[in-house]
């Protein structure tokens, strides 16, 4: 069935693109761009909040799913959009050129990872893939200069590979049930013997190459090289964009094609829940000890994202472990990106307002910046709290829930060395605060940041207290979406 | 009756803390003003509540419960009983104290008291949490606020006291996340009190319970702290503004002795009994090792940091000792050390403040300056070392006589006489410190050294006046405690 109806928050952001970039043409007063761009997100949002009352409705012969699994990523994906729409406002004001079509291509790319936590069939998963990633090669290399040309290049080149690789497990997959629709492959694997997988090792090839290609989106070790470099090189509300959009993405899209079409049989399940707990405890580790010794901020919040990754990958495993009608993996999953895109968000923002007048992303800079900027360095120092995993702050709750679905599923060596790398992390994002408040100042001069930077960095610290505090209400729409899935 | 009493002790500080960090514009003097009136009516209430606590219930008292995250059934949920109510009490005394005792702090004070309050807000919400999730919650923001205070207002290697200190609690934390996770699903609750009354074979088992008793003691015994893993207390006590560490020492290493007694002895009886003798060891070991070392310390702080872990190997073993008599006296151990060890905390701030000087080796004479601080001072440490009338000898003697008549650890009576030998070395080491700052020849370049000021006087008055009243009429407390102690008896088949 053609339900166009079902489509109309993409339809609206993919209007809203076009009319930026038209605009842009027309309008001299840039101040506007941004404006329009919001309106168009809080629309969009609009239209997909009203349709979560709806159940699960499919479209285009079963591509799209519209379940609230996929409504909770469209509204997580466009509440990302907005604040990092905001705290760009200052960013983008001094480019001389092409503010439009950064806008537009924000735009864009929040509406391919859209589609990416509703696309059910493989091609589409890919398609949507591209429009994402294609729009995020720009963005990076938006700055034109050498640092962001190099970090571009590099995105691009290993994004290709990894969408080769990623097509190579998709064909793979296909040729072995020979469907490319998720929940048709779950019945062509349910399908065959348990000799029949074993005598066919390309679909398990397939689904290794699938982890590879996916890995990339969500920066897992071993296929993070591309993180330092690009976090670095890009402008800083884009680093913040890849950060939490681009990886909640991955996650949504890994956890839909794994969960529907590789869910069944358990042996299966386990066989990739154990391959994620792995890469969950080598990433984590990883991340967290080349982390220690990063002197640039942007670099050492790109290690702590891989290492968050690694986090994120024991709710993965816990999916894989746990029977198919259990929520608490996936719902711990939810809840941990929602609370990682605000804590992330919150913290690129003060960094953003911080390095607008420092000029410098070097954490030796931050020196004193509790003199300096206050209430900036308090913010920050609760996103870096929340980061650790710390209470009173979203991060403490995302974890505590994470850990809790894998204790109950035999997990408990993943868990013990997940709070211990909570406590080395501790140390490098201390660093940070102990630099900001106990450090001498280099000048007296006040850090002043604009209104829309004040109002992203307000509405992310508010979200990480709500969470961290009163998280009963996120966690039962987490469990809702995690209930739903059309497939 | 539905007034809240203990929400409102707990985020009274908190509410203080939000405002004076907040409110643009705020004076030195009117930051000060606000944080004392945000400790002493926390104060008030929890004396009021130990008024009208009902002394013949061994119930949870004060309860308030509300559905706080549906999703994995955590509770907003207070309550104190005769366990926690004097800890109540004493965090609440010593939080308004501390405030008095930094009445001179002029370094960001503002940034300072906002701390200070959201420190007494975690450590009182530890103390009245019944609920697994709520109590890990305070007890890790309380980290936070120790982190700031010890690295900016310390002294000396203060940035690496404070990053040891925080490093080592996390550890410690990790473990015990682990340890209530297990829990949680070995009982499918977060509860203490149906934890610990309906057993631990409620739904299933993740691991042995024994392990998850051990992941819970690791976290408590860091903050005790147990040896072998006391190495931070030293370094953050010493480097610590006078202040935070008489909340340390005062406070906050409870919430280890509080922590093993609530959890690991009420909802692990059969596994304490088999481990008791093995803990009861190390409570020795901790006595006699701190005494030890604490001989050996020329820094005036250091050394009562060191006689902290001495005392808090009486706590040890009082609780493991697994007796009614030795569990009453362990708590009101950690009482009488809250009171007796801030007090000494204090008088040596105060004794570095006016003779601008902490190395043992270089004080004496200082009677003649100082001869209030000196009388004071003496006061604290004979409560320290035990001498009858002050609450030390109470609470010491409770614990011996309760350890040597316990009948749950085989040759505990050889052991509780190796704790009494700490007592003579702690004689010792008091005596001596005593002697060597305060007697001998009067120094010359201490002659234009104050003696403590009338701010000062009133608040180590409050100090002694508590001291000797639990010291001459220990039935004030033990009277609320034996109620706490009588239900985890109860589990312990005794």
């Amino acid at each position: 069935m053609l339900n166009f109806e079902l489509l109309i928050p993409e339809l609206t952001l993919a209007g809203v693109a076009i009319i930026v970039v038209l605009l842009d043409l027309v309008v001299p007063r840039k101040g506007f761009l941004p404006v329009v761009s919001i309106a168009g997100v809080v629309v969009a949002a609009g239209f997909t909040i009203a349709m979560w009352g709806g159940g699960s409705q499919a479209l285009f012969n079963n591509m799209l799913a519209v379940d609230k699994f996929a409504l909770f990523f469209k509204l997580l994906f466009l509440a990302i959009a907005a604040l990092v729409i905001l705290s760009s406002v200052d960013y983008v004001s001094k480019f001389a050129r092409f503010q439009g079509e950064y806008y537009a291509l924000v735009l864009l790319s929040a509406l391919g990872m859209m589609l990416m936590a509703a696309t059910a069939e493989l091609i589409s998963i890919y398609i949507a893939l591209e429009l994402t990633s294609i729009s995020l090669y720009v963005l990076v290399g938006f700055l034109k200069d050498p640092k962001s040309t190099e970090a571009s290049l590099k995105y691009l080149l290993l994004g290709a590979v990894a969408s080769a690789v990623l097509l190579f497990g998709m064909a793979l997959v296909f040729g072995f049930t020979g469907q490319t629709q998720l929940g048709e492959i779950a019945g062509a694997i349910q399908g065959m013997s348990l000799a029949g997988v074993l005598d066919s090792p390309g679909l398990i090839l397939g689904m290794v190459l699938m982890v590879a290609g996916f890995g990339f989106k969500i920066a897992a070790i071993p296929f993070h090289m591309w993180v330092p470099d690009v976090y670095e090189g890009a402008p800083t509300p884009i680093t913040a964009y890849l950060s939490v959009a681009s990886k909640a993405a991955g996650f949504a899209i890994i956890l839909r094609v794994f969960y529907s079409a590789f869910g069944l049989p358990s042996w299966l399940s386990l066989d990739w829940g154990l391959v994620f707990a792995v890469l969950a405890a080598i990433g984590m580790t990883l991340g967290n000890v080349i982390a220690i010794p990063q002197t640039n901020i942007k670099r050492m919040l790109g290690y702590s994202s891989i290492a968050q990754a690694g986090y994120l990958m024991v709710g993965l495993a816990v999916v894989g472990f746990s029977p198919a009608a259990e929520v608490v993996g996936r719902s711990s999953l939810l809840f941990f990106l929602a609370s990682y895109a605000l804590t992330n968000l919150g913290a690129f923002t003060a960094i953003i307002a911080i390095s607008n007048k420092v000029g410098s992303d070097l954490i030796q800079d931050y020196s004193g910046m509790g003199k300096r900027a206050p209430l900036l360095a308090l913010a920050l120092t609760l996103c870096l709290i929340s980061l650790i995993g710390m209470p009173p702050a979203a991060g403490f709750m995302a974890k505590f829930y994470i850990f809790s679905g894998a204790v109950q599923h035999d997990l408990l060596w993943l868990v013990i060395i997940a709070v211990i790398n909570s406590v080395i992390s501790a140390y490098y994002y201390l660093r940070v605060v102990k630099v900001m408040w106990l450090g001498k100042p280099a000048s007296e001069e006040k850090v002043p940041s604009s209104g829309a930077l004040r109002l992203a960095l307000s509405l992310s610290c508010l979200g990480v207290l709500l969470l961290g505090v009163i998280p009963g209400y996120i966690m039962k729409l987490a469990e809702m979406a995690a209930k739903m899935f059309a497939f | 009756l539905d007034f809240n009493y203990l929400t409102t002790i707990i985020f009274l500080p908190a509410v203080g803390a939000i405002l004076i960090a907040f409110i643009p514009g705020l004076s030195e003097k009117l930051v000060k003003r606000l944080a004392a009136v945000f400790t002493f009516v926390p104060l008030a209430l929890s004396i009021y509540l130990f008024t009208i606590f009902d002394r013949s219930a061994s119930a949870i008292q004060f309860e308030e419960k509300f559905s706080w995250i549906p999703a994995i059934n955590a509770h907003y949920h207070l309550g104190v009983d005769g366990l926690s109510l004097p800890l109540v009490i004493l965090m609440t005394f010593l939080g308004f104290l501390v405030v008095l005792i930094s009445w001179k702090i002029d370094l960001r004070p503002r940034e300072y008291f906002a701390w200070l309050l959201l420190l007494e807000t975690s450590i009182l919400g530890v103390f009245c949490s019944l609920d697994l999730l709520l109590f890990f919650l305070f007890w890790e923001i309380e980290v936070i606020p120790m982190y700031f205070l010890i690295s900016i207002w310390g002294t000396g290697r203060r940035e690496y006291s404070a990053i040891k200190y925080v490093v080592y609690t996390l550890f410690g934390s990790a473990m015990m996340l682990a340890g209530i996770l297990s829990l949680y699903f070995t009982t499918g609750s977060l509860s203490m009190v149906d934890i610990a009354q309906g057993g631990l074979a409620m739904v299933q088992s993740v691991m042995p319970v024994t392990a998850i008793f051990f992941l819970l003691l690791v976290g408590f015994a860091v903050k005790l702290p147990v040896f072998p893993l006391h190495t931070w207390l030293p370094d953050a006590h010493t480097d610590a503004p006078t202040a935070v560490s008489v909340v340390l020492a005062g406070a906050l290493l409870k919430m280890g002795g509080y922590g093993m007694i609530r959890l690991c002895v009420s909802i692990f009886p059969t596994v304490a009994q088999q481990y008791a003798p093995l803990l009861v060891a190390f409570a020795v070991v901790s006595v006699l090792y701190g005494a030890a070392v604490t001989l050996r310390q020329t820094d005036l702080k250091r050394l009562i940091a060191y006689s902290s872990i001495s005392h808090m190997g009486y706590v040890l073993l009082g609780i493991f000792a697994l007796g009614r008599v030795s569990l009453t006296g362990a708590t009101l151990q950690m009482f009488s050390h809250g009171v007796i060890t801030g007090l000494l905390f204090a008088m040596a701030g105060l004794v570095m403040h006016n003779a601008e000087e902490r190395n043992l080796g270089k004080l004496g004479g200082l009677v003649r300056q100082m001869p209030i601080i000196a009388v004071i001072f003496s006061v604290a440490g004979l409560g320290a070392l035990g001498l009858p009338t002050t609450s030390g000898f109470a609470a010491e003697f409770l614990v011996f006589v309760g350890s040597f008549s316990s009948t749950a650890v085989a040759g505990i009576q050889v052991y509780t006489i190796l704790g009494v030998l700490g007592i003579v070395i702690t004689a010792g080491y008091i005596l001596w410190m005593l002697q060597r700052v305060f007697y001998g020849p009067a120094l010359k370049q201490f002659d234009k050294a104050k003696d403590a000021d009338i701010l000062e006087r009133g608040y180590i008055f409050a100090f002694v006046a508590v001291i000797m009243l639990v010291g001459i009429y220990p039935a004030i407390l033990t009277d609320v405690i034996k109620m706490g102690v009588m239900p985890v008896m109860g589990l312990l088949g005794g």
